[in-house]
């Protein structure tokens, strides 16, 4: 913390709260300072689903099964990751059945994953957080590294895969990489975990056409109409009253 | 090797608002004309038809109409004692690329900036005296006054159909209106947006707490409209996909399909899309550019002399090429002389959330991007300075700009961010939720400059450009003082729990806060502590301008376009005269 932060009585409480109501989620695996602790349920361990293994090709590629850039044991991984961060529950469904592992395969395949808009001319130096993410990684290969990373951490202490381990056990796993009570091998913990929620949360609210969101649940939970959105003549009439749409994707309106 | 064309009469460098409207704005003139832009061309159909263009992680999460930075980025660091490294992503702030630039994906709120902008030093010293100037607080005055710039105020809210409610019309203060702003000659084109709920309550909160509401300004339309060029506006949706996004319905003023068109009618206008300038060459006196050098989509480099030029890019854009062409003498802070990278500012935000029970809904996906209620109680020289602690305020608002569910789903302080217990948090409050939000202006510093990068390059082998910025203590009173104004309006807004927020101290380059950079090359009466005269003609090289947001010597409480799309009419009118008799308009 700064000398003027402290004078200004601020310090890292201000600076944690405005990234997370000023979306927090759009700055992907920056060097920052993370609060929170974690919370699941106690329900059976994930394993590697078998049923989501096999495309069909007569369905839109993003909805269809198998994994294009994840190996078995990291897809097993990442579902049971998204299934930690985001878990069904009484409120409503949890990342992994609404598809968010392939959302997240889906854009570690891509353009994103391959840092298409990302600058990765050296030197590289550490920096300071305010100087953001500074690794000579692009998103498909700071993934890949953080889940062999996580795997042979809990490979040693609870000797098993990450994605055989209790949901109990996962949170707490998880709240350790949040925390950087977790020192890994090769990436920074919470840099790697930054990354995993981001895109965890990017696939449980982004457009179905993604691969996540499956049948627009999320949207539903929260009440979000989705992308048909046409309201001049709702704004009006719907003042502090509740407006019901069935939330429709891109894919649904053309 | 660089191929050399043939000459031309008048180079545009980027092709946005301010690029656009010099363009159409000098089709009557006859000369040749050629525009670069070093994105792609891009219209309404098919680029931003619904509902392919309601897509949150193509636009808002993974930045598909902004520059790519992967190709250039800025160096940034706190201070000069840090070395600086590489905006690796984009975060705090988006500019724009492609035909159209940042006027394609803005929320279109459209400023008159308030009096006191214009002469902040004057009213400043005048009101209070110059020891309530800190030291290191480069406060000057615009070479111009808000007089001055009102009959093209004027022109630009008509050029985009601005919708909104005078406050001051000839003198007369009209309640409802911004009571604060400088006298207008005529109302806006259009009436103000339809209110959402949340905008309902903050102005009945804001009333009982003795300020003064009034609707934003808004250059998304309220209804249909034709404006004074005969280009035709769509009444905005209210869809909740503005800012980052085109707008389907042509509602959202944009020169892509207002004066960018126009400027193509002109069969002496060329555009040449993808076509990345480099720099601008000067003569061997240096006193005169002679062309510029830029790349095609294929890497081919071309040299395009020129009689005349106009950058007219985005702020820091600009800047970057002024110091890669060493047009003007670079700032440094050691010694105070040198005026390029001068003056470089920004905004700073925060405010309240305020969380209310299940029973007010918001229907926050009903949105527009300059769909808003704001106040300039707390902004310009509207407040006490001595009493508040600090100069330069912002204006507080409640918007209600959409609800799109990656980036928003505000939950209170202390939530997990995963997990079950997050989940609840995000459900309960989705659509009960409003910000309370300042838009706070960032003061000019001796030590917040642009420099070019000693280490770092673009894919191109040039220097990238170097920030050194912070928010100094001025900004730090102001972020605070602000929030609690806002704190105490959301409290009265009925909000059952209000978190307070600030951004990030020290400054932070990764999570947004504002696409409103400002300075570098400003305009003033001094070319000792300005770039460019009061036409935006460079004191050192006239036949160079340079418009946008580079040209504010201080950041303001606002929203930039407004001025911004302002001056490119007043710099076009300038450059009609100097085209008459090329040579400074202003002697030096």
């Amino acid at each position: 913390m700064s000398t003027r932060e402290k004078k200004n009585g601020q310090g890292d409480v201000g600076r944690r709260d405005f990234l997370k109501l000023f979306g927090a989620a759009g700055a992907a695996a920056g060097t920052l300072p993370f609060g929170g602790t974690a919370s699941a349920d106690d329900v059976l361990p994930a394993t590697a689903a078998t049923e989501t293994k096999h495309h069909d090709a007569a369905e839109p590629h993003a909805r269809g099964g198998g994994y294009e850039f994840f190996n078995v044991d990291e897809s097993a991984f990442v579902e049971a990751a998204v299934d930690t961060l985001i878990p069904k529950d009484a409120t409503g469904p949890g990342a992994k059945e609404l598809g968010v592992a392939i959302y997240i395969d889906r854009q570690m395949a891509g353009g994103y994953g391959k840092g298409d808009r990302l600058y990765l001319k050296g030197p590289f130096g550490e920096g300071t957080p305010e100087q953001g993410y500074q690794l000579p990684m692009m998103p498909s290969e700071l993934i890949r590294a953080g889940i062999a990373d996580v795997n042979a951490v809990v490979q040693k202490s609870r000797k098993n895969s990450f994605a055989a381990l209790s949901a109990k056990e996962r949170a707490a796993i998880m709240a350790d990489l949040e925390a950087k009570k977790t020192e890994l091998p090769t990436v920074p913990a919470e840099t790697f975990f930054s990354l995993l929620l981001q895109l965890t949360i990017e696939g449980y609210f982004a457009d179905p056409m993604y691969g996540g969101n499956k049948d627009a649940a999320a949207w539903k939970m929260i009440g979000f109409p989705g992308a048909d959105a046409m309201y001049t003549d709702k704004i009006e009439p719907f003042r502090n009253k509740p407006y019901r749409a069935e939330p429709k994707g891109i894919q649904d309106l053309i | 090797m660089a191929t050399k064309l043939n000459p031309v009469d008048v180079l545009i460098v980027g092709l946005g608002w301010t690029g656009g409207i010099i363009a159409k704005e000098l089709a009557s003139t006859k000369l040749k004309i050629v525009a670069l832009e070093r994105g792609g061309p891009r219209d309404t159909n098919p680029d931003f038809i619904d509902p392919e263009i309601h897509d949150e992680l193509r636009y808002a999460a993974r930045h598909d109409l902004m520059q790519n930075v992967r190709r250039e980025t800025i160096t940034f660091r706190n201070s000069e004692s840090q070395t600086a490294l590489p905006m690796r992503q984009l975060g705090s702030f988006l500019p724009g690329q492609g035909v159209g630039g940042a006027g394609v994906h803005w929320n279109g709120v459209t400023w008159r900036w308030l009096e006191w902008d214009h002469q902040a030093r004057t009213r400043t010293v005048d009101k209070y005296g110059e020891k309530i100037i800190p030291s290191d607080m480069h406060l000057q005055d615009w070479p111009i006054t808000y007089d001055d710039l009102e009959p093209y105020y004027d022109k630009f809210e008509k050029t985009c159909g601005t919708s909104g409610k005078a406050g001051n019309l000839n003198g007369k203060k009209i309640d409802g209106g911004n009571i604060f702003e400088g006298s207008r000659k005529e109302d806006y084109p259009n009436p103000p947006m339809i209110a959402a709920q949340s905008m309902v309550m903050f102005e009945k909160a804001a009333r009982n707490l003795g300020y003064h509401p009034f609707p934003n300004p808004s250059s998304n339309a309220s209804r249909d409209y034709v404006n004074p060029d005969g280009v035709a506006f769509g009444q905005c949706h209210y869809c909740g996909y503005c800012e980052r996004f085109g707008c389907e319905a042509n509602a959202k003023a944009s020169p892509h399909f207002t004066v960018i068109p126009l400027a193509l009618k002109n069969p002496d206008f060329e555009l040449r899309t993808n076509s990345i300038v480099l720099k601008v060459n000067l003569d061997s006196a240096r006193k005169k550019a002679v062309s510029v050098s830029y790349l095609d989509a294929r890497g081919r480099e071309f040299e395009q002399p020129a009689d005349l030029i106009i950058l007219s890019a985005y702020a820091l854009g600009n800047v970057n090429l002024l110091l890669q062409s060493g047009i003007g003498v670079p700032y440094d802070p050691a010694t105070g002389k040198g005026v390029v990278g001068r003056n470089y500012a920004y905004q700073c935000g925060g405010g309240a959330t305020a969380f209310f029970d299940k029973r007010t809904i918001l229907n926050r996906f009903m949105g527009a991007g300059a769909l808003g209620t704001c106040m300039d109680d707390f902004n310009g020289d509207n407040y006490d300075f001595v009493k508040a602690g600090y100069i330069g305020g912002g204006g507080i608002s409640c918007s209600n700009s959409g609800a799109r569910p990656i980036q928003s789903h505000p939950t209170p302080h202390g939530t997990p961010r995963w997990g079950s217990d997050w989940k609840k948090a995000v459900v309960d409050n989705y659509d009960h939720a409003a910000n309370v939000g300042n838009q706070g202006a960032v003061m000019a510093y001796r030590q917040n400059y642009l420099s070019l990068d000693p280490t770092y390059t673009d894919i191109f082998g040039r220097p990238l450009m170097r920030m050194t910025f912070d928010f100094q203590d001025n900004e730090i009173k102001q972020m605070n003082g602000q929030a609690d104004i806002c704190v105490t309006i959301a409290k009265e807004m009925g909000a059952i729990r209000v978190d307070r927020s600030i951004p990030p101290v020290p400054y932070s380059i990764v999570p947004y806060q504002s696409t409103h950079n400002t300075g570098g090359a400003v305009f003033g009466a001094d070319p000792t502590t300005s770039v460019l005269n009061k036409h935006l003609q460079v004191w050192d090289v006239p036949n160079v301008f340079v418009t946008g947001a580079c040209v504010f010597p201080q950041n303001a409480g606002k929203n930039p376009t407004g001025p911004v799309g302002a001056l490119a009419y007043w710099a076009a009118d300038a450059i009609k005269n100097y085209l008459k008799n090329p040579g400074p308009l202003v002697p030096s």
